[in-house]
């Protein structure tokens, strides 16, 4: 989760989120090398006192310029592509999830088994315990396994939401009429928090979303428990 | 909710499946899974009848593929004879 005076992105809770972050850091890598070698070039040729009236046309180093960005971008499309695809991949999950957004809450269905049906409000400020984080906590919490593929249905009852849980590298739009599909494979037991990242009006700011990670044997016994 | 979490042991051999992939249906959007299972689940009956068991697996995927709200929406027009789809 995000803690304070956190820079840059939270610490990875699945394998997506683990490549998502070597490719940021892949591509702030190029980022910077391009950077600073433009600033190089555009402070010599401001300080330089070499003057060329009579160039023209230089095809070689035209070619050199166009090729290089070419080559360039390649090296961040080709991975960037990788990623995006995997994280259409859904392998025969294990357990299917249903989030489904409101104004202003998320409601949540377990329905492969026992048909659970939870909604999911913040918890209000004055009633926060030691350690709570305001506006991030919730009542009810979504409570899955880990280490196993889950598929994660997201849709919305009114206007657009979006699902989002960024140590998990996942964010899935809500929309009314319409089931979009993510995966999950959560790495370790936890607390992973996000919040609603479509605006969709006055209380937007306050259906956070909890996902607490247990093992297979606490998953089991929660879903026999109700 | 925690507490019953950290209870007793679970069952060992617990049978447990959902919705699989479905070539049909590759992209994100599994609107049309949802759909087409519940729509293949009243055609199975209507020519097999309601005691058909392989009919069920067509159920168990709607179940876990559409929200409960939508089954719930669709189950009232099939009864009110005003359902969209061709059963
Ligand atoms: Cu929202």
């Amino acid at each position: 989760m995000p803690t304070w005076s956190n820079l840059s992105l939270q610490d990875a809770n699945s394998p997506l989120m683990e490549q998502l972050i070597f490719f940021h850091d892949h591509t702030m890598m190029i980022l910077f090398m391009i950077t600073i070698m433009v600033s190089y070039i555009m402070m010599t040729t401001m300080f330089n006192s070499y003057i060329n009236r009579y160039l023209l046309e230089n095809q070689t180093i035209e070619l050199i310029w166009t090729i290089m960005p070419a080559v360039t971008l390649l090296f961040i499309a080709i991975p960037s592509l990788k990623i995006l695809y995997l994280m259409d991949e859904i392998n025969n999950p294990m357990l299917t999830i249903k989030a489904i957004g409101h104004q202003w809450y998320w409601s949540y269905e377990y329905s492969d088994m026992n048909n659970i049906e939870m909604e999911s409000y913040m918890k209000p400020t004055n009633s926060l315990e030691e350690g709570d984080f305001r506006l991030l906590e919730v009542d009810n919490r979504i409570i899955l396994p880990m280490k196993s593929t889950i598929r994660i249905l997201v849709t919305s009852s009114d206007v657009i939401h979006s699902w989002t849980i960024p140590s998990m590298g996942i964010k899935i739009d809500g929309t009314p009429g319409r089931l979009n599909q993510g995966n999950m494979n959560i790495n370790r037991p936890g607390l992973m928090y996000g919040q609603c990242s479509e605006i969709c009006g006055a209380n937007h700011s306050f259906m956070p979303i909890v996902i607490e990670s247990v093992s297979m044997n606490q998953f089991m016994n929660w879903l026999n428990s109700n | 909710m925690s507490t019953a979490i950290m209870a007793a042991a679970p069952k060992a051999s617990e049978k447990h499946s959902t919705a699989p992939f479905d070539p049909r249906f590759p992209n994100q959007n599994q609107t049309k899974y949802c759909y087409q299972s519940f729509l293949d689940f009243h055609r199975c009956q209507k020519v097999k009848g309601t005691n058909y068991e392989p009919c069920n697996y067509f159920k168990r995927v709607y179940k876990s593929m559409c929200p409960n709200e939508w089954v719930d929406k669709w189950e009232g027009q099939l009864d009110a004879g005003t359902f969209a789809g061709r059963v």
